[in-house]
């Protein structure tokens, strides 16, 4: 401080004015910083948390945090675009109105579509049951596709055409979720590159820059000391268990490869069994779930827990298959880290499957055209005369017990079982001992949600919503059941490789919610009789008709772009580019090969 | 920064807490300092003070608090991180600092620490990966080698305000 101010006693006016003026300026500027930082949602919280409980806890909240943005900029998005001209139309402000073009050439049959709507009162246990299957008094409300049969809108003069918006938005919407975890993955996939291509660094990495200083709470610094114990002791095992796997002979080996393989044969058995189940489990749902009498509500819990049915089988499998890998892996022999791996991909794959496999039944009935049911229509217009309603019902059945499920278990399954530990002190509840807080198996139960919302957003618009309630409310009941009921796990998850995998495993899940919007949007005829689709044979020929439309000059230059003769000279060059790019960086890699030989 | 260091002064001296030093055992009371292993060696890096005794200038305070903040490059951290780490204050961590720093991490207490073998291969495989003139030590452009390529360092050698 001394030497700062002597030298500036000796500069000259104008430098002095400029100094002090950078300094105010890069005051304000700090303050601006530390004020913004309550505005980020969940600041503070998160903050605590990584001070409790290390930084690999708080990557999940923070995770939790993305999802609830995320679902709130898509919410806000379909709202703007599709519910809000709608709306706006029917309140008549502006001077807009609706055009409702009813549909040509297509036979009267396809059009009939009488959902059963109460109006006026209804018995409160109807209320409920319509409130959680989406049937009833909802469907003909903004949640659901149906509502949106409205071909055209205008405003003042402007025509605003909503078959084109709903599409549009759609794609929107996957393209900004893509690109925005792309984006943010883009950190996390250069450090752990960087982190994998030095294998042998790892035990630096864990000595050096191990301890957590963001740490302030005394037993979070105990439980941080024992990770790093276990994590150090756990690498020298493996360590000495790579020498020995190096020095097994042929016939160990022999004997180890067929046990994995009748493993993997048992694995994939229980999968199948899994999916079969669910399969017949949402064929039996949709033949049995049909309208029942309105007073009776014995028969209308019983249609309930039939309309619930797929979702809890799904939720079972969800539940039982982690149990199940992880027993197993146990004889496989592999390294501890590979077995966490390779338990996580499995657990991975049950959950984003089962959604697959529940759409695809659903889907497959929809489009059940055995014995002429279809006739007309292209799909099932008997039993789904709106079948784009329906797939968003049980989208919205599958969220609305996902969370049931979410909530009731930390009620009824943690909370008893903390208070047995902690006041009884007989020795088989010790035995069990306290919950952990394993991140992993939250976080792939928050991506199922995601899943699920993406896929149901373009049968049920305003499902966004509902999902960042949804996930608003999770941060609050999961931070209260990391900090009173479970502990965290004694395995620790290093930070910096796990926001990498959330991310890669969202982004599966999105990849994987292409596919049924795919075959929902270009395959599967959309329904005659709701719909902004009415008029086209499948929701993908908006795009085409409006493509006919253009000018002539921009016509050709589309049908050129989807043309084989741009498409293959434009795929060659894409790969072109790859293979520059991996060639420079493994230039790269060896340049610094070659710098590290030198120091030395 | 100045309200924080104040509070740790007793009443008296707090008009001239410019000049005053504040004792070894205020400091560790700060909740930053009181759950890590290394407040010791902290204390004693950022003392100032001729004494000997890791007492702390309202600089030395600032010292400590302008590396540990977000905004310190990692060429600084990792400067004062080899002067944390170097138990004996000999310029270059060897095996007796190793050890000392794994105990720190793993925690007070017989049950908590390594046995024999384990810290000898523990140690082994560390000399391995940073040792690159091979003569035991880790001196201090080794240490910041290493610390360059390892993800956590940035992450977690920080105090968040």
């Amino acid at each position: 401080r001394a030497s700062q101010q002597a030298e500036t006693e000796r500069l000259s006016r104008w430098k002095k004015w400029r100094r002090t003026s950078s300094k105010s300026l890069k005051k304000a500027l700090s303050e601006v910083k530390g004020l913004s930082s309550y505005l980020v949602l969940w600041q503070r919280d998160i903050h605590s948390i990584e001070g409790k409980f290390g930084t690999g806890i708080q990557s999940y909240f923070s995770f939790l945090r993305f999802l609830v943005l995320l679902n709130f900029i898509i919410f806000i998005l379909m709202f703007s675009f599709v519910t809000l001209p709608i709306i706006i139309s029917e309140s008549g402000i502006f001077n807009s109105t609706a055009a409702y073009i009813s549909p040509k050439n297509i036979e009267d049959n396809c059009t009939i579509y009488e959902p059963s709507g109460n109006k006026g009162l209804v018995y409160f246990s109807a209320f409920l049951k319509d409130l959680f299957s989406g049937t009833g008094f909802l469907e003909m409300t903004s949640l659901f596709y149906g509502y949106y049969s409205v071909d055209a809108v205008g405003i003042s003069i402007k025509g605003y055409d909503l078959p084109l918006a709903y599409l549009l938005t759609t794609f929107a919407y996957l393209a900004l979720s893509f690109l925005w975890i792309i984006k943010r993955s883009g950190e996390g996939f250069m450090q752990n590159l960087v982190h994998d291509a030095d294998p042998f660094q790892s035990y630096c990495n864990k000595v050096f820059a191990g301890w957590d200083f963001c740490i302030t709470d005394p037993s979070a610094a105990r439980l941080k000391h024992r990770s790093l114990h276990y994590e150090l002791q756990m690498d020298l095992q493996e360590e000495k268990l790579k020498q020995k796997r190096a020095e097994r002979t042929m016939k160990e080996k022999l004997q180890i490869y067929s046990l994995r393989i009748f493993i993997n044969i048992i694995v994939i058995a229980i999968l199948s069994g899994c999916f079969y189940s669910i399969y017949r489990v949402t064929v039996f749902s949709q033949e049995n779930s049909s309208v029942s009498i309105r007073n009776d509500t014995g028969t209308d819990s019983v249609n309930l827990l039939v309309q619930y049915l797929p979702s809890m089988v799904i939720t079972l499998a969800n539940f039982i298959g982690p149990l199940i890998f992880s027993f197993l892996i146990r004889f496989e022999d592999y390294t501890p880290a590979f077995e966490i791996k390779l338990t996580l991909m499995r657990c991975v794959f049950v959950r984003l499957a089962s959604i697959g496999v529940l759409l695809f039944s659903l889907l497959s009935q929809i489009s059940d055209c055995g014995t002429d049911k279809c006739e007309p229509c292209g799909y099932n217009y008997k039993l789904y005369p709106c079948w784009e309603s329906d797939v968003g019902q049980e989208m919205y059945k599958l969220m609305i017990f996902d969370f049931i499920v979410i909530l009731a278990v930390p009620l009824f399954l943690d909370y008893p079982r903390m208070l047995l530990v902690t006041h009884c002190s007989c020795k088989l509840i010790q035995w069990f001992g306290h919950q952990e807080f394993g991140i992993s198996d939250n976080v792939l139960e928050i991506i199922y949600g995601q899943t699920i919302c993406w896929i149901g957003t373009f049968f049920s618009p305003l499902l966004p919503a509902i999902a960042t309630i949804k996930y608003f409310i999770i941060f609050y009941i999961k931070k209260m059941v990391l900090i009173h009921v479970r502990r965290p796990a004694a395995r620790p998850i290093r930070a910096s490789g796990s926001n990498f995998f959330f991310l890669l495993v969202l982004l599966i899940g999105l990849i994987l919610a292409f596919i049924p919007l795919g075959i929902s949007i270009a395959h599967i005829p959309s329904s005659k009789a709701c719909g902004p689709f009415r008029n086209f044979t499948t929701s993908w020929e908006v795009i085409p008709y409006k493509i006919l439309q253009f000018p002539t000059g921009v016509q050709q230059v589309l049908f050129g772009m989807a043309s084989e003769a741009f498409a293959v000279p434009f795929f060659m060059i894409i790969c072109i580019i790859m293979f520059y790019f991996i060639a420079l960086a493994r230039a790269h890699k060896q340049v610094v090969e070659q710098l590290r030989e030198q120091l030395v | 920064a100045y309200k924080r260091f104040s509070e740790l002064l007793p009443k008296e001296e707090r008009e001239n807490a410019c000049s005053a030093r504040v004792p070894k055992s205020h400091i560790l009371t700060l909740p930053e300092l009181r759950a890590n292993p290394f407040q010791h060696r902290i204390c004693h890096v950022f003392s100032t003070s001729e004494t000997g005794d890791d007492s702390m200038s309202f600089e030395d305070f600032l010292d400590m608090l302008s590396v540990f903040s977000d905004s310190a490059t990692s060429d600084v951290k990792s400067h004062y991180a080899f002067r944390i780490f170097d138990f004996n204050d000999d310029g270059t961590l060897d095996r007796k600092d190793l050890e000392q720093l794994v105990n720190c991490l793993t925690g007070q207490g017989e049950e908590s620490r390594l046995n024999n073998a384990e810290m000898e291969q523990l140690i082994q495989n560390i000399l391995e990966e940073s040792d690159i003139d091979k003569d035991g030590t880790i001196n201090l452009s080794e240490f910041q080698h290493v610390v360059s390529r390892s993800p956590d360092f940035a992450r977690c050698g920080g105090l968040q305000r």
